[in-house]
């Protein structure tokens, strides 16, 4: 595993071989038009064969893909996916990920959109299938018998009636190209025939990582490589006044101070050299602008303007309902920045010479970085490869392409290549936040307790985002390197939805979603409205796992145990009245029967008001309206003395349809939800009037290994033949609001803002009636 | 500048550098060892964990001057991919990790206090990695794996 070399597997392989000069790639990645998955960031893929599956004289598959490895097992079942597509053993398969060189543009990684554009009938699946019909094709030409009388075995074509009559891929097509287009009919193999997908093969990676051989971005050493370190401005937006390059002079190893407009980095040879020189470095900066009080944050967002208005669903009756009802129930939820907050900080190389550039980098979208890093070094896109190494867990958009950058400005400064890790408080106080929330909601109620309007309206801030292909302003290295966000495009009244769409799971599961007569929901609720007004916020933010969605899921199924609750409901049954969805019931079902649902309204009955009490609580979702099931139950203690909660088990139920590896979904669903409980009771980004001042693992809070951790138990509900979806973000969407239900059904306290810490309980409990 | 002969998984080896570097640096970079990882440098997640006479010691804010003629044991020190030690097998069969980048944290505090304490308590256990962070959030696994570790141990 040590420096996984690509050439060294290439050769080994035989396969590869043609098309790879400069001018052959442009012409083999042709764009599919239309076949750019929702969101945009599944990029344009190729609708050329050749770009995906090449297969050597040894008969030994080489695929390509534009989806990486972020440790969510991403690489083995995608091996797993082209062996079984093509009937090869796993061991015969080399998947090579994610460099500009050699992969498909599949735009951004994206953990739970990976899964799904990969394994539809569409990019490397159907790459796959149309390479099994291709072969299939020459081999009933070869042997003289239709295809349908031909079977397939470890890279063998046989014929049924005469295994002797056989030829082999190696022999049909080894190290010649295939020279077509993806076939976008040709047929998947049923999932009721795979032996390898679907199986709960070990990931490839994890021997290496254990024994620690396992080269990840932080690994990579080039000859003659130097090491930078970043001097970040004090304060938010403070720019740069003067750099004392006399302050570190003669400081041991020191190669170069670089300044590019607010951009400030030391380069020396070594890193601990580096990093004395950035520490003693004088640097004077003007003031920040200043922060808005955190305490009073969420009155701010409510009244920022300008903003930015969407109506996801607008029935236009919601104020008619809520004025007849019999009933009207309404609550207020919010949510905290929180961080990505990396284990390992990122890390990059980048070896920037004077007309091409090479960066290896844990960005999760290779092209993109690509363009933006081009941008960046002034240079033209052709001129840069980046090549993707893995990194620590990034959950979305952390620091990798941020430091990306750093260590390519510094490349570009000293003329040599430069590796980069950031300080953690480098990356804690500048990386793009998860976003906070404001959520209001109200429910109107008929007389025999059925919700028949609900309303909901949210304000959250966005500042920059993922760089995509031309926005390395949305980092804070592009920044302050002189580059914008992109601009925040107010637009006040929101116009009509045009389409039913729940991709930030702004609408609840209760409503029917219905949009110029088509109904995308999940639910019955027909009179529904759901506004949401982006705001421009004072830190950079970006997707962190479940990004939106968990906030709002969190807002949607906390009102709606407080709804049951006003009804005197079971939580669990008063769910199931109103939801549609027949696989959505299911996962509810499946978790609360797993988790032997107790079926009664919360709270429940007889509470003492000290001591410790106990509790369940139940919440769902349809992630992004069409990317994967869930329901969990939570389990909960909650101390009413201190108002420490101590999540005891979660149960959780997943429908993300085809499983391709059982185990490695079983591994995402966990962590997933330990993940939820880590941001629901501890996670909150701080800061005062002038910086961020949650920088360390004593200042931002994680859940750490030991005691604290509850019991995990997972349901998987296979569906082979439904569409694959995601799941590295469906059991993290659902746990806030399992907690906060559970809590108020053990004590009567509602918990309405995350993070549950101790003070927060501690209040609710003492406000009780 | 000043030189130190380090013994580093049986191996000695002679390096030149500040006597305030910490050992992690020395380690990942002098050495290219790619067991011990930078975390946080402030000894606060496990990261860059390395053993020195039994104890699990955070090199990230450990300067080499301190450490003498110890010997050190890194990740790579206890077993190899063809043959790896009893805990990293046990981190192999229960798929216990997803980014990994953790992984040297986790297992070599485990280790080194399952083989100070054999037979340590689950509570104990669970007291002995609340220091140790994983953010991917592998707990359950990394436990499972640990007390595998301690039962193959016994």
């Amino acid at each position: 595993m040590r420096a996984l070399s690509r050439r060294k597997f290439l050769k080994g392989s035989g396969a590869l071989i043609v098309g790879f000069s400069a001018a052959g790639l442009t012409a083999r990645f042709v764009t599919i038009p239309g076949e750019a998955v929702a969101q945009g960031i599944n990029g344009p893929g190729s609708n050329q064969l050749d770009s995906w599956i090449a297969i050597g004289a040894d008969g030994n598959v080489t695929a390509y893909t534009g989806k990486c490895e972020l440790g969510h097992g991403l690489y083995t079942a995608q091996t797993q996916l082209i062996a079984e597509e093509l009937s090869v053993p796993f061991e015969r398969v080399k998947l090579i990920q994610c460099d500009t060189a050699f992969t498909p543009d599949q735009g951004t990684t994206s953990g739970a959109q990976s899964h799904p554009t990969n394994f539809n009938q569409s990019n490397l699946a159907l790459a796959g299938a149309t390479a099994r019909e291709a072969l299939l094709a020459r081999a009933s030409t070869r042997l003289g018998v239709p295809v349908d009388q031909l079977g397939v075995k470890d890279g063998v074509i046989s014929v049924k009636a005469d295994p002797a009559k056989k030829v082999s891929y190696g022999e049909l097509i080894g190290a010649r190209t295939f020279s077509m287009t993806l076939n976008p009919n040709a047929k998947r193999k049923p999932a009721s025939e795979w032996t390898v997908l679907g199986k709960p093969i070990p990931r490839v990676e994890i021997p290496g990582i254990a024994t620690g051989q396992f080269e990840y971005v932080h690994n990579v050493r080039v000859p003659g490589m130097l090491h930078g370190r970043v001097v970040r401005p004090p304060s938010v937006g403070a720019t740069l006044v003067t750099v004392d390059e006399s302050s570190v002079q003669g400081m041991p190893g020191v190669v170069k101070i670089v300044v590019k407009k607010n951009f400030v980095g030391v380069v020396a040879e070594k890193p601990w050299q580096a990093i004395q020189a950035a520490n003693k470095l004088k640097v004077v900066w003007t003031p920040g602008s200043g922060l808005p009080n955190q305490r009073t944050f969420h009155e701010y967002l409510r009244n920022q303007k300008p903003t930015r208005d969407t109506f996801s669903v607008n029935s236009k009756d919601v104020d008619e309902k809520l004025a007849s009802a019999a009933r009207v129930v309404k609550a207020t939820y919010h949510y905290p920045y929180q961080m990505h907050a990396s284990f390992g900080t990122a890390c990059a190389v980048a070896d920037v010479q004077a007309d091409k550039a090479t960066i290896y980098s844990a960005t999760q979208a290779v092209h993109p970085l690509k363009s933006t890093a081009a941008m960046v070094l002034g240079f033209k896109p052709e001129s840069v490869r980046v090549i993707f190494k893995m990194g620590s867990g990034c959950y979305g958009v952390n620091g990798a392409d941020t430091v990306s950058y750093d260590a390519a400005l510094m490349s570009q400064a000293v003329g040599k290549p430069v590796r980069v890790q950031l300080a953690r408080k480098d990356e804690m106080a500048w990386e793009n936040y998860g976003v906070a929330f404001v959520i209001d909601q109200r429910a109107g109620l008929n007389a025999d307790g059925t919700i028949v309007t609900w309303d909901y309206e949210a304000w959250t801030p966005t500042l920059g985002g993922r760089p995509g292909g031309n926005a390395p302003g949305n980092v804070v290295t592009g920044f302050l390197a002189g580059f914008e966000p992109q601009a925040f495009a107010a637009r006040t009244p929101a116009p009509d939805p045009t389409n039913f769409g729940n991709g930030n799971n702004a609408v609840p599961s209760y409503v029917t979603g219905c949009v110029n007569g088509r109904c995308g929901g999940t639910g019955r609720v027909a009179s529904q409205r759901v506004m949401t007004h982006d705001v421009k916020s004072p830190f950079f933010t970006g997707p962190l796992r479940s990004p939106a969605r968990l906030q709002n899921t969190f807002a949607h199924e906390s009102f709606m145990d407080e709804i049951a609750a006003s009804l005197k409901a079971d939580p669990v049954d008063f769910r199931l009245r109103h939801l549609s969805d027949p696989r959505l019931i299911e996962v509810v079902k499946s978790a609360a029967k797993t988790a032997n649902w107790d079926a009664r309204p919360s709270p429940r009955s007889g509470i003492r008001r000290t001591g410790i009490a106990s509790g369940r609580g139940m919440s769902c979702v349809l992630y992004e309206g069409d990317n994967g099931y869930c329901a969990m139950v939570a389990e909960v203690e909650v101390d009413q003395s201190t108002g420490k909660v101590s999540v005891k088990r979660l149960v959780l139920a997943n429908d993300c349809g085809p499983i391709s590896n059982p185990d490695g979904l079983r591994n995402q669903l966990e962590g997933g939800a330990l993940h939820g409980v880590s941001r629901t009771l501890l996670e909150e980004v701080t800061w005062d009037d002038q910086k961020v001042t949650s920088i360390d693992w004593r200042t931002y809070h994680p859940l750490y290994l030991g005691p604290d951790v509850p019991k995990v138990e997972t349901v998987l509900i296979n569906q082979p033949s439904e569409k694959a979806m995601g799941s590295g973000e469906t059991a993290v969407t659902v746990v806030a609001a399992a907690i906060a239900n559970a809590i108020f059904d053990a004590t009567g306290a509602r918990l309405r803002q995350v993070p549950f810490t101790p003070e927060r309980v501690k209040a609710a409990l003492d406000a009780r009636a | 500048m000043s030189i130190f002969n380090l013994k580093v998984n049986g191996r000695a080896h002679t390096v030149d550098v500040d006597p305030a570097t910490p050992l992690l640096y020395v380690l990942s970079d002098d050495l290219e060892l790619r067991g011990p990882k930078f975390g946080c440098g402030l000894g606060q997640c496990g990261s860059c964990a390395v053993i020195i006479k039994g104890e699990a010691v955070r090199s990230c804010v450990t300067p080499v001057s301190a450490v003498g003629a110890s010997e050190i044991t890194t990740l790579e020190g206890l077993g190899t991919l063809e043959k790896p030690h009893a805990i990293q097998k046990a981190f192999i069969d229960e798929q216990a990790m997803q980014c990994g980048f953790c992984v040297n944290g986790v297992v070599m505090t485990a280790k080194a206090f399952l083989d100070r304490k054999p037979k340590a308590t689950e509570t104990e256990i669970l007291q002995a990695m609340s220091g140790v962070l994983c953010r991917c959030n592998t707990h359950v696994r990394m436990m499972r794996a640990i007390k595998r570790y301690q039962e193959v141990k016994s």
